[in-house]
């Protein structure tokens, strides 16, 4: 198995002369000076960081400390760092080359720009909120320019851009690993986006995450961790639930983790639009509806104030059964006359659908329709659930960490992630998941391959009916409420039908990550960015039209699962899909 | 309906897997197939020529379920087929498509194994589950698409996506992958259609090792050089109605037959087309060059 092993790293190899970089003799300076410039600006903008950046504390994150970087000192910081450990193959330091397998002058140029525009940026807030370049100290003309260094720097250097070499093969452990530490520093990064305390702040690390990630993804080295991920999907897994875990146990306080249960309910109804619309391909614009009838239905049997039937109490495992089941019902009421349509003319119809939801739910108050839902002003008081003494309202102790009710929702909403991404990633690579994609692709030739497609569109709508009726019975108890306005086609936050789908097609159709990159996204950057109120949706259209134009992949594209299968070997594609279905104790055995 | 058997004992050579009786399918008032007869043996290879808009691939429709028959009937080995293409599939009559409709984002390996969608039940739950009956079923259909994939000298493309394949690897995997559903018939629409003359010969190896597989084979081609040297009996078909059909040299030395294709000097072109709008089909024109009345 170990010579089969994936592969990682390239310090065995012997160092590649570029072709570019051969051809290329234009630069007019030397590549010693170019390097040169890089380092020292790196060292010296890392140094600047312990300065004092301004003279007064009334600029946010207080950057008028000696020696104690705040606030966006720490990007600058954190970037600066990053960028001379990219020194590192620039210089062939052993044990450093795996961070640029196709070329370490992207990579340079990435962290470079990353490093120089976060900091400007912090720079001329300073100079514009304050009133003038006079707020800059010493400090801060160190760090302008020591930040703009690298980047002449590195756009000096002749482009040294190339196939990345076949990759060194490491044990099993080590991949795991790897996998680990690298999903437990996202999930840091996340943390850091999510915690941040003024808009300043987000911005400059928006500018630097953004631009590190160009530079991390030209470098190729985002590419091996994707290779590698695509093959210990059961090391992903479970080193992504860590991940999430200890997130929750960084909090403080339950500031942020509202902010972490909603992205988690927004990614996992996605995730089950993903199956609609990216597996089977089916437009589905009213998706939103399937999370109301899941709230709702759990909302009227949970035992609220204000419910009709506030006298049957059912359990958790029962509101489950019959939100999901409700969902089901009413994805197949829809589905069924409808799915024999194919493309724009089902869009329209499920846009329908989600604004035939909404209004009769907001008109089922005993006046204007049979008592149900209590109207506008929803199914409120829903009380807080309980689960095996578990009281999700109230504080915990847990491992010396204080769990308030927003930190006990996430653990749910956790879980019931996990179970949405096992049964997505189950199906997907199915027979079931097959025919979905063939239906999507061509299907007529479906047909032809013996696929019943009408059966297979009506079981994708029904199971991410039943998905979103899922996250929808926790959504009730998590905000306690559920009224009609909560479910809307668009809105300038999400949980939003157009927010749904754009966060399926932004992160990526057919994969999971994708959705769940793109919902954190498209919840943050709204969240973070308060002050543009009513322009946001204005912003997320341009910020639609942008990627759609550069790339219309989405941000994780998907591959089909191309890694999956790589040896020609039967045994090996069984191998994999008994470690993708069982214990990974089984790949060391075989 | 749909309770017949694949696979037919190998003593039966010579029964009928396809019968045809008197198909037509109008489209308004245009006739593209009328009334054609066509009976395919066990292991038979029988190709299907004709000028273009002949209703060639609109009988091959007709056929495979994705036409209904305005009338007439087909059967096959007994039954009558039933009008869904995903239920004449699973009767065990595969086929290709003139312009190829691969899952051109799916591996390849993976479009064969959608072929194999139809012989596999496993539900939802079971996917989700994966118990050992999960497992083995998936398996099995490995195989099978791996087997095919070599059969027909592909195999060392299974994990690329099917829309980087090279065109003539394209042709092959759509054979494979109607190949995989275990059919006991296979009609292939214009197999060696933008092929060279070397991958048109291999094309023809193929399909002698379809045949020795077991099946039986309807072709529609335009290459008669590749027919001829093909097929065990050809039919024709010009304006809809089966002109001629016959052994290959009984074909080839037809007059009416070339006159369909080349056009003969004393027949007015333009009455011919008059002809051909009012959907009158009746008379065998000799006259070719009749694009565009239907297909």
């Amino acid at each position: 198995m170990t010579e089969q092993a994936p592969q990682w790293g390239a310090d065995s190899q012997p160092p590649q002369t570029p072709l570019a970089a051969r051809r290329d003799g234009t630069s007019p300076v030397s590549p010693a000076i170019a390097k040169a410039l890089v380092a020292v600006g790196a060292v010296v903008s890392l140094v600047s960081t312990f300065l004092a950046w301004t003279w007064t504390s009334s600029f946010p994150g207080d950057l008028s400390v000696t020696g104690y970087p705040g606030g966006n000192q720490v990007i600058t910081l954190v970037v600066s760092v990053l960028l001379i450990l990219a020194l590192g193959p620039v210089y062939g330091v052993p044990g450093l080359r795996w961070l640029a397998p196709r070329g370490y002058v992207r990579l340079l140029r990435g962290l470079a720009l990353a490093n120089a525009v976060s900091t400007w940026y912090v720079l001329l807030a300073i100079a514009i909120e304050l009133n003038g370049l006079a707020n800059w100290v010493s400090g801060s003309w160190v760090a302008a320019i020591a930040t703009l260094l690298p980047v002449a720097g590195s756009f000096l250097l002749p482009d040294d851009q190339r196939d990345a070499p076949p990759a060194r093969s490491i044990p099993l452990w080590a991949q795991s690993a790897i996998i680990l530490v690298a999903i437990i520093l996202a999930m840091f990064i996340a943390d850091y986006g999510i915690t941040t305390g003024f808009t300043e702040e987000f911005i400059g690390f928006a500018l630097a995450v953004g631009f590190a990630a160009w530079g991390l993804n030209a470098s190729g080295v985002l590419a091996r961790l994707t290779e590698l991920t695509a093959r210990n999907r059961i090391a992903t897994s479970v080193a992504a639930f860590a991940a999430a875990l200890l997130f929750v146990f960084l909090q403080t306080s339950d500031q942020y983790n509202t902010i972490a249960d909603d992205i988690l309910i927004f990614a996992t109804v996605a995730l089950g639009l993903n199956i609609v619309v990216g597996l089977a391909g089916l437009l589905d614009l009213g998706y939103v509806a399937f999370l109301g009838v899941g709230a709702y239905s759990a909302a009227l049997v949970s035992g609220a104030l204000s419910s009709r039937y506030a006298h049957t109490v059912l359990p958790f495992w029962g509101q489950i059964l019959i939100g999901v089941s409700v969902s089901i019902i009413a994805g197949v009421i829809i589905g069924a006359p409808t799915l024999r349509l194919r493309g724009d003319y089902l869009a329209i119809v499920t846009l329908g659908f989600g604004e035939i939801f909404r209004i009769v739910v907001n008109n089922l108050n005993g006046q204007s329709g049979p008592d149900l839902t209590n109207g506008p002003e929803g199914v409120y008081g829903v009380p807080d659930l309980k689960l095996f003494g578990y009281d999700f309202g109230k504080n915990h102790q847990l491992f010396g960490v204080t769990f308030g009710k927003f930190g006990n929702y996430y653990l749910l909403l956790l879980v019931a992630m996990a179970i949405v991404v096992f049964i997505f990633a189950r199906v997907n690579d199915s027979r079931i998941g097959r025919a979905w994609v063939a239906i999507r692709e061509d299907e007529t030739a479906a047909g032809a391959m013996g696929i019943h497609g009408y059966r297979f569109k009506l079981l994708a709508f029904g199971l991410g009916a039943a998905l979103a009726g899922f996250a929808g019975t926790i959504n009730a108890h998590l905000l306690n409420t559920v009224t009609p306005d909560q479910y809307l086609f668009s809105a300038s936050a999400p949980p939003n039908s157009a927010f749904l789908l754009a966060a399926v097609v932004l992160g990526g159709m057919g994969t999971i990550s994708g959705p769940l990159l793109g919902a954190a996204l498209l919840y943050l950057v709204p969240a973070k960015f308060q002050f543009f109120q009513n322009k946001q949706l204005l912003l997320f259209g341009l910020a639609l039209i942008l990627m759609m134009r550069f790339r219309p992949e989405g941000l994780v594209p998907n591959k089909r699962r191309q890694l999956e299968f790589h040896a020609e070997e039967v045994a090996e594609a069984e191998a994999h899909e008994v470690v993708a279905s069982e214990a990974p104790e089984a790949e060391a055995v075989a | 309906m749909t309770t017949l058997t694949t696979t037919e004992p190998a003593d039966r050579v010579g029964t009928a897997v396809l019968e045809a009786r008197g198909v037509t399918m109008r489209f308004g008032g245009l006739t593209a197939v009328d009334g054609v007869d066509l009976t395919v043996g066990d292991r038979e290879i029988v190709g299907l020529i004709g000028p273009n808009g002949a209703g060639k691939t609109t009988f091959f429709n007709c056929l495979t379920g994705l036409y209904v028959p305005t009338s007439g009937e087909v059967r096959y080995k007994g039954a009558v087929l039933p009008a869904k293409p995903y239920r004449v599939t699973q009767a065990g009559i595969a086929r290709t498509f003139q312009n190829i409709r691969l899952f051109a984002n799916m591996t390849v390996l993976e479009n064969v194994m959608v072929g194999r969608h139809c012989r596999t039940k496993e539900g939802l739950f079971s996917a989700i589950g994966r118990g050992p009956r999960y497992r083995s079923a998936e398996r099995e259909s490995r195989d099978n698409a791996r087997e095919l994939l070599d059969f027909l000298g592909i195999g060392r493309h299974a994990n690329s996506l099917a829309r980087n394949l090279p065109y003539g690897d394209q042709r092959k995997l759509e054979i494979a992958r109607a190949m995989a559903s275990d059919p006991g018939l296979i009609l292939l629409d214009e197999p060696t259609a933008g092929m060279n003359p070397q991958e048109t010969r291999a094309t023809q190896e193929v399909v002698f090792k379809i045949r020795e597989r077991g099946l039986a084979v309807v072709v529609i081609e335009h290459d008669m050089r590749f027919i001829f040297g093909l097929c065990d009996r050809v039919a024709v078909l010009v304006q809809g109605r089966k002109l001629v059909e016959g052994t290959p040299e009984v074909v080839r030395a037809d007059e009416r037959v070339i006159a369909a294709y080349l056009g003969t000097p004393y027949e007015d072109d333009a009455a011919d087309r008059g002809a051909a709008g009012d959907g009158d089909g009746a008379t065998v024109r000799a006259a070719g060059e009749d694009e565009g009345t239907a297909s």
